[in-house]
């Protein structure tokens, strides 16, 4: 008996076209599962079953009538960043409690046009800010392999919730890792693409300037798939490419024979990198040239600066951002307040947690007049030499390959009273959303009985080279993105 | 202005342009009275997810105000976030141009001075605040209608070139002209299309240092702008006679008192913490367009005047009314060209014409004139048969205003 | 104050302790020379995205005002705007 909540977009679209499972079975397989795990995993924080029930009568209508398209019936969760018509979409936050979105965001159309129905909202860190999930508005969520950890963040949620065979994918956002993380500790396929690949329109800000729609899966295909169904220009995002979304397909499946894979110093000797994350990328970087990979050493000098440029400019334009949460037009509210100023106050004190304070103080800081130029302008210039050690490692290179994360996940409580420690679990992704180039985590063995990814980057709109790498890498390992054995 | 003092103006003039919808989303521009939050949607609302596009319209009204303006148009220009909360801006941020504007350099001639330009740029207007009360400090409630929230709004901002309320009140006129000439907005002020804020400041004169400057606003007529100024003048230099000094401050004009009022002293000015709009791409302005909407642009006013005086002789008195009306000219000039005699024609137009507004068509007029040089009808005569085609200004806004002129 | 975030005087002192190691951090930038370096705010480039003048249907005033904590006549009320002294 196959079990309809471990399969891949792939088995799952093949069993529904034969008309051995109907998108009905399979939501209900699904909500059986949460039903029977997410109280450990909390992995959701919200479920619409308004949304299902249509979607999946209208997926089975158009199985039946052979009118499917490539994610008809496919069940998914969604981050509580993206913007869902009727509902609730909170950001993690408690200010934005109640907050009933009267649009759609673009991709998130995409995909519901594509067939993919969805079931429920997913936790995450307050407004995308975190590495562990821990700073939800709401609750934790914990990693389906060792309940005790972390799942990794902010997407914590959608990770924990693919891992544990509660959705079939789900989408993520990724600001400075907050896919290919936390999809690395959760043992799941995590892709982020290349910065105006995907529309953001829907995409509740956090820097708007790194943020980017991926999707979380149990294969690299499926990963394709996905963002493929989601790319492509969009009228309502000024910042989204006109390249057609099919692109990153090209030719993915060719293997890594031929290709020149760098190795960058930086990443493969980052400091506090576990000896058992180590040992894994040493395996995959074998497995990768036996398939006829040349491994290159690269270097990216400005390594080191990385984080100290990504925790100005993403705080500034983070404090910008949430200006809007004023208790006034939606959300959280102390309207009746003496004041107005008292109101914003009351409203954003009692509505915004711990560390969008934290970010919120800092942006404020480095914008304002007589800082900004020795933080967010220096920042800003910093981000130039950063795209530029890829532009030159690009040279060499055809992609280049490291841990996504120096550690496996982490307790729960291990990093939240130092918010620096918790920052550089983002430090081998965070060059990526710098420097706005595609990247992917892909499971590549165990550390501690718990997973270890592998990243790879490619040059800008390069997803075709990562994915082929992480495809090539998927095949030749023999290790898969598996759901979590739950005790 | 007073004996032995030196004023000092720059004025600071918005303008809505003439488009079908928003600055940055595809909201269509609410008409006036129309019902609160009924032109918005979850851009201009600033609901959470939602991004900003820009209107190419506003863009092309921008760049042909400059060109209009002998501004220089920079190939690279940008827009950034100006950061402030408050009720009536719903992003809590507005977003406007700061250190790269759509143009710069430009002049207005004014009365044969040329006022420098400094700078038009493009920006979102706000919402409207409605305040339960009298008086806003005893307002116990505001109430937000964001259908303004969005609008595009020109900025145009001279240098600080005008020296005194007459010339201040002269140039916002001349401006208006302008712009209404080449097509891009109605700049109608009592519609709030056009709004205007002085920088006002005093000095000794001959002093070679400049004065304490405040900032006056809510002013919404040309009347009002000159009282203001005036008023703003004789409080700045009783001030400073009696041993005070000017506070650098923004104060309010108050239409009900005839006085401006402190509104917010520059202690507390908000850092306003510009940065890159990092939602909207620079923009690169080929220099191909902007020839394109330079051809596009009609004779503007003051290469008109020049031509009406070098041409055709009119005096000073006679070109500021012919000439500072488009109407008004295009009726000389067609009479002109339909062998009409210059100068009786320009005397019919200024005495006859532009009192009564009594418009009418050129080959009409024309006729006329020529009978009267003939002698075959009189005045009095011409008077009583001029055929009125439309009356004149031809927008009703113009006509409201001509009435109280 | 900029940032309207209502902290209370205490939480100053925890969160500035705690922003002063981040900054400690930050503060390695200056150890690099930028003067000839142009700034990145944009990282990909797009080519000029401008919209054509044309209404696109917004929402009704009972959607617009759906999510507020309070509207009245038609309109979100706030409390009172005073100036800051």
């Amino acid at each position: 008996m196959i079990d309809l909540t471990e399969l891949t977009i792939k088995d799952a679209a093949r069993l529904l076209r034969l008309g051995s499972v109907s998108a009905a079975d399979l939501v209900t397989a699904h909500v059986e599962r949460i039903e029977r795990l997410d109280r450990h995993v909390k992995a959701f924080l919200r479920f619409t079953p308004e949304l299902w029930e249509r979607q999946a009568e209208e997926a089975d209508r158009k199985l039946r009538a052979g009118d499917a398209g490539p994610l008809t019936g496919i069940p998914m969760a969604v981050k509580d960043v993206l913007c869902v018509r009727g509902v609730e979409t909170t950001a993690g936050s408690q200010i934005l409690r109640g907050f009933k979105p009267p649009y759609t965001g673009t991709a998130v159309s995409r995909l519901f046009e594509a067939g993919a129905l969805m079931l429920g909202v997913t936790n995450c860190d307050e407004f995308a800010l975190g590495s562990s999930t821990e700073n939800s508005g709401y609750f934790p969520t914990h990693n389906p392999w060792d309940v005790d950890r972390v799942p990794g963040g902010s997407s914590g949620g959608s990770a924990a919730a693919v891992a544990a065979g509660e959705a079939i994918f789900a989408l993520g956002t990724d600001t400075g890792g907050s896919i290919r993380q936390p999809a690395a500790l959760c043992g799941v396929v995590g892709m982020k693409p290349t910065y105006g690949r995907v529309s953001r329109y829907g995409l509740i800000a956090f820097a708007s300037s790194l943020d980017q729609i991926g999707p979380f899966t149990r294969s690299v295909d499926d990963a394709a798939l996905v963002l493929s169904v989601m790319a492509g220009n969009d009228p309502l995002d000024a910042t989204s490419s006109e390249r057609s979304g099919g692109e990153v397909l090209n030719n993915y499946g060719a293997g890594v024979k031929g290709m020149r894979l760098g190795v960058p110093r930086e990443y493969y000797d980052v400091q506090g990198i576990e000896p058992g994350v180590k040992a894994a990328i040493d395996q995959a970087i074998k497995v990768l040239r036996d398939q006829g990979a040349e491994i290159v050493d690269v270097s990216l000098p400005h390594t080191d600066y990385g984080l100290a440029a990504y925790y100005i400019i993403a705080p500034a334009e983070c404090s910008s951002n949430l200006a809007r949460f004023d208790g006034v037009r939606y959300g959280m509210s102390e309207v009746d307040a003496p004041n107005i100023t008292e109101a914003y106050m009351r409203t954003r004190r009692k509505g915004f947690g711990a560390e969008v304070r934290r970010r919120v103080m800092l942006g404020t800081y480095a914008l304002s007049s007589g800082y900004y130029d020795a933080y967010y302008l220096k920042a800003q210039k910093v981000r130039t030499l950063i795209k530029r050690d890829f532009d030159q490692a690009f040279e060499r290179c055809d992609a280049v390959i490291s841990a996504t994360s120096p550690t496996v996940a982490f307790p729960l409580g291990a990093k939240t009273q130092d918010p620096l420690s918790m920052y550089l679990c983002d430090v081998l992704t965070l060059g990526g959303n710098l420097a706005g180039l595609p990247g992917i985590s892909v499971p590549c063995g165990m550390s501690e009985g718990l997973p270890v990814g592998l990243q790879v980057l490619g040059p800008q709109w390069g997803e075709n080279l990562v994915l082929r790498v992480a495809r090539a890498y998927e095949q030749a390992s023999g290790v898969k993105a598996e759901v979590a054995s739950f005790a | 202005m007073p004996d032995g003092w030196d004023v000092v103006i720059g004025m600071e003039v918005h303008v809505q342009p003439r488009t079908r919808t928003k600055m940055f989303c595809g909201c269509a521009v609410a008409p006036l009275n129309a019902a609160p939050n009924s032109y918005v949607c979850e851009i201009c609302l600033g609901l959470p997810g939602t991004l900003p596009v820009i209107n190419k319209a506003a863009v092309e009204a921008c760049l042909k105000s400059a060109l209009a303006l002998s501004c220089e148009i920079p190939r690279h220009t940008k827009f950034d976030r100006k950061n402030y909360m408050y009720p009536d801006l719903p992003k809590g941020y507005q977003i406007s141009q700061y250190d790269l504007p759509m143009s710069v350099n430009g002049h207005l001639e004014l009365n044969g001075r040329k006022i420098r330009i400094r700078r038009v740029h493009l920006e979102e207007d706000t919402g409207k605040l409605v305040h339960a009360g009298d008086k806003l400090h005893k307002a116990w409630e505001s109430f937000v209608d964001l259908n303004r929230a969005g609008v595009p709004l020109m900025e145009i901002v001279t240098e600080p070139d005008l020296r005194s309320a007459d010339e201040a009140r002269d140039y916002a006129m001349e401006l208006r002209t302008l712009l209404r000439m080449i097509g891009v907005s109605e700049a109608d002020m009592e519609k709030g299309q056009l709004r205007a804020e002085a920088n006002v400041s005093v000095n000794r004169e001959g002093s070679s240092e400049l004065g304490v400057k405040t900032e006056l606003k809510n002013i919404n007529s040309f009347r009002a702008l000159h009282r203001a100024i005036l008023y703003e003048v004789d409080r700045q230099t009783k001030l400073i006679e009696s041993g005070g000094a000017v506070e650098q401050e923004t104060r309010g004009w108050s239409e009900a008192e005839q006085r401006t009022f402190s509104q917010r002293s520059k202690e507390f000015a908000e850092d306003y913490r510009y940065f890159p709009e990092p939602d909207l791409p620079p923009l690169e302005i080929d220099p191909d367009w902007v020839e394109d909407l330079r051809r596009t642009l009609p004779e503007l006013p003051g290469a008109r005047r020049t031509r009406l005086t070098s041409q055709h002789g009119l005096s000073a008195a006679q070109v500021a009314v012919i000439g500072g009306d488009r109407d008004l000219a295009d009726l000389y000039e067609g009479a002109v060209a339909q062998g009409a005699p210059t100068q009786p024609t320009a005397n019919w137009i200024v005495n006859e014409v532009a009192p009564t507004g009594k418009l009418l068509a050129p080959q009409h007029l024309a006729e006329l004139m020529q009978m009267m040089g003939r002698d075959a009808i009189s005045r009095d005569q011409a008077r009583e048969v001029m055929p009125i085609q439309r009356p004149w200004p031809t927008t009703e806004a113009g006509r409201s205003r001509r009435c109280r002129h | 104050m900029l940032a309207r975030l209502g902290l209370e005087p205490g939480e100053e002192e925890f969160y500035s302790e705690q922003l002063s190691s981040i900054l400690e951090h930050i503060d390695r930038l200056q150890q690099l020379d930028t003067e000839t370096i142009a700034p990145t705010a944009q990282v990909v480039e797009v080519s000029n995205p401008l919209r054509e003048d044309v209404p696109r249907p917004g929402l009704t005033q009972e959607d617009a005002l759906a999510n507020a904590p309070a509207a009245v006549n038609g309109m979100f009320r706030v409390p009172s705007i005073q100036e800051e002294t």
